[in-house]
């Protein structure tokens, strides 16, 4: 199972990455995670690869090749959706964060994305909202996630709560069941 | 019991199960985390250094002290170690000495895109490189072992997928390394010329030993496969050549530096098609070459950028994958909304200067609308290149300033601000001290006044070091403050002397506050003044300016340039 998550720099792609890695260790398999630190991560738009299977070599996924894009925004949705494979599946937040050339008026923010994407998108962000904080949107995610790939609940949800400050657990655990049943 | 761990916690983890004793560092993309992993260990005693120089040869003293000891940087780092690194190449070692080096193929956050192969074969010092984080932690720990066997420091190089990739590793025990006696030993230890003519010749055959040796090195082995192709690969590449041609025999390089040229000619010799597959510079492909060994590759392969999968069955088999993205506005990475620099680089921008800059993420003050950046080379350049900007034209300090961070003027600003003062230069320098090295994740420096382990100590006070080159202008400000800024900036424009403007200001993510974020009301005339701060918060949408809470940092910087109370919100 390849995974590509992507999103904008600061959106916890790397949170999502590690339980991802975390549930496919729980689960026995083989695992190989990659991240993108440093610059990329200021903002910019960002991917993550986990590869999950019984032995994984590169731990890159190439175009063409994903099984699922999990997208914290609708415009890098469409950014790395030739990424998937023929069948394979994007979960995308329909936040839309304007990219500074959006923001300058060097470029537009793409129209009717949703039509041109294979997949199911839920509304992150407002739903991170109802359950404390924007900041919980990852958590919506994962919990959607979880559903949609048909994931271990109990042993994914601890994954996730083994990886977030001890105070942010009940705000998250919210936002993951919002997730969950919006798919 | 084996564990998920990226590359860098790899290398620290094998360096610690080897019984390192000293680690020293200077952060760097995409080698920060092996320190910062080692700072974890009680048993290691661990530093931030001012600069991968310092970090080098507090690693030498330590190892002809005789700890083993490992120092880590990024590729361009070693370029400010090579000075040390070149001689320590002769003097060799007591304890084991690492000099871990992390490559940044593709340039992910990086100023440039060298390969740390060709400077280790300038140095004659030999490269072990890795594949995975299993791989990470035998290799550190095997660079140790032949450190000591062989008398040399060793290179182990990490590229970014590396690096920054977990994966599976098995953990092991700590086996402790006494520190090692110290004998004193003027011909191994003082390279004066009478010594380092000898030991240069030492040099020579160590490597030419080292190179026979490779040939029985476990790391080195061939895995036999289709006599049609053979692939000679090393580190991340191995992996993607794996996945693309599992059908392919494979000599696999654990050490890239110095070659088993016996073992790569029986390769060679025993398949139709022999192809070196190497990311950037054809290193491994030259020296094979120069031995008499026909190989393809770079006829192949780029020089730039970072291979994959795909890539590999693309150059070999010829086959490529149909997937056309989709034609989409980039998105290039940009000071986070609330940045302390924002302040600094909007005056910048709004009076219109000759920006010399430098390396952090103050860089991004280059990315429009702030477009606020006129050159960016390396560390601590910005203030030597104002100088000469001052030199060539002794017009230009009236529209002209230096900026660079708190870290990097540690680093190697400070020798630029002596030579300011000394040779009479006409320069401003911002330091934009956001009081963290910022863009390797938040590190200490000798201005926090905090250790690697975060503990006190004496804080660097940089208006005091400033002063104490001899710069008599010397003034602090709040960038969240535009007026106050610039007016400071206009001053030392206008000062016929060296002035710095210290701009303090804590970065942003350092407090982990969760913000409701600002919003704008019906006030607004959509002038678009704010737009001109390039914060990613701000947004000019369908519906008129808007602000995007999930992003707004309650800095008070729009408020502060919005002319019609249109901002709502109270500034933190």
């Amino acid at each position: 199972m390849d995974i590509l998550i992507v999103g904008v720099g600061g959106q916890g792609t790397l949170l999502a990455s590690r339980v991802l890695g975390k549930y496919a260790l729980d689960k026995g398999y083989d695992v190989k995670l990659s991240e993108v630190h440093g610059m990329a991560q200021r903002g910019g738009s960002v991917m993550t690869y986990v590869r999950i299977g019984e032995k994984i070599a590169s731990p890159l996924i190439d175009e063409g090749c994903a099984d699922f894009i999990l997208a914290f925004e609708k415009l890098e949705a469409l950014r790395y959706a030739h990424y998937l494979k023929k069948g394979g599946e994007i979960l995308y937040s329909t936040q839309e964060i304007m990219p500074m050339p959006v923001v300058t008026g060097a470029a537009e923010y793409p129209q009717g994305i949703e039509n041109r994407l294979h997949g199911t998108g839920i509304d992150a962000l407002s739903l991170a909202l109802k359950a404390g904080n924007s900041k919980a949107a990852n958590s919506v995610m994962l919990g959607a996630l979880c559903k949609k790939l048909n994931f271990d609940r109990e042993v994914f949800e601890a994954a996730l709560i083994a990886s977030i400050p001890q105070k942010t657990i009940e705000m998250n655990k919210e936002a993951f069941e919002l997730g969950f049943a919006a798919v | 019991m084996k564990k998920l761990l990226l590359g860098d916690f790899a290398v620290a983890r094998g360096a610690w199960e080897a019984g390192v004793k000293v680690a020293a560092a200077y952060p760097g993309t995409p080698s920060t985390e092996i320190t910062e992993e080692l700072a974890r260990y009680n048993e290691v005693y661990s530093e931030w250094s001012p600069n991968e120089k310092v970090a080098l040869e507090v690693g030498i003293g330590a190892s002809i002290r005789g700890a083993r000891t490992i120092v880590s940087m990024k590729h361009v780092g070693l370029n400010v170690a090579c000075d040390p690194l070149f001689t320590a190449s002769y003097t060799g070692v007591n304890g084991g000495l690492v000099i871990a080096v992390a490559d940044d193929p593709s340039v992910f956050s990086s100023q440039n895109e060298q390969d740390t192969r060709l400077t280790a074969v300038s140095a004659q010092v030999p490269v072990l490189e890795p594949s995975d984080s299993q791989e990470a932690k035998d290799f550190a720990m095997l660079a140790f072992e032949m450190s000591e066997k062989y008398d040399t420091p060793v290179i182990l190089r990490v590229t970014t997928r590396v690096a920054h990739s977990q994966s599976l590793v098995e953990l092991g025990e700590r086996r402790e390394e006494a520190v090692k006696a110290y004998e004193k030993n003027i011909a191994k230890y003082v390279m004066m010329p009478a010594n380092a003519r000898v030991k240069h010749v030492v040099v020579e055959e160590r490597m030419k030993k080292m190179s026979d040796d490779a040939n029985t090195l476990p790391i080195n082995r061939i895995e036999a496969g289709s006599k049609e192709l053979g692939i000679i690969c090393s580190g991340g590449v191995y992996q993607y050549v794996k996945e693309a041609l599992p059908e392919a025999s494979v000599l696999k390089l654990g050490m890239v530096y110095p070659l088993p040229y016996d073992m790569i000619a029986k390769f060679a010799a025993s398949v139709k098609r022999c192809v070196v597959a190497e990311e950037l510079a054809p290193h491994l492909e030259n020296l094979i070459k120069a031995h008499g060994i026909q190989v393809e590759g770079k006829n192949l392969f780029p020089l730039c950028g970072e291979f994959s999968a795909n890539l590999i069955r693309e150059k070999i088999l010829g086959e490529k994958k149909e997937a056309v993205p989709a034609s989409v506005p980039a998105r290039p990475p940009v000071l986070c909304a609330g940045c302390p620099h924002r302040g600094v680089f909007y005056t910048l921008s709004k009076l219109k200067l000759n920006v010399l800059g430098d390396i952090g993420c103050y860089t991004l003050g280059a990315v429009p609308p702030l477009g606020s950046m006129d050159a960016v080379v390396c560390m601590g350049a910005s203030i030597g290149m104002a100088i000469g900007f001052d030199k060539a034209d002794p017009d230009s300090h009236k529209k002209t300033v230096a900026v660079i961070g708190d870290s990097t003027f540690i680093h190697s600003g400070i020798t630029g601000l002596v030579d300011a003062v000394y040779n009479k230069a006409k320069i401003t320098v911002i330091i934009l001290d956001n009081r963290t090295t910022g863009m390797t994740g938040h590190q200490n420096h000798p201005a926090t006044g905090k250790t690697i382990k975060n503990e006190p100590t004496y804080e660097l006070n940089l208006e005091d070091v400033c002063r104490a080159v001899g710069v008599k202008d010397v003034v602090t400000v709040n960038p969240g403050n535009l007026s106050e800024t610039e007016q400071a900036v206009k001053n030392a424009l206008a000062n016929e002397d060296v002035s710095v403007i210290i701009a303090k200001k804590p970065c942003v993510l350092l407090t982990k506050k969760l913000y409701n974020g600002f919003h704008v009301n019906e006030n607004c005339k959509k002038c678009k003044a704010c737009l001109k701060l390039g914060c990613p918060a701000i947004v000019n949408g369908k519906d008129g300016i808007t602000i995007d809470v999930s992003l707004c940092t309650e800095c008070g910087l729009c408020q502060s340039v919005c002319k019609f109370n249109a901002i709502e919100g109270e500034a933190k």
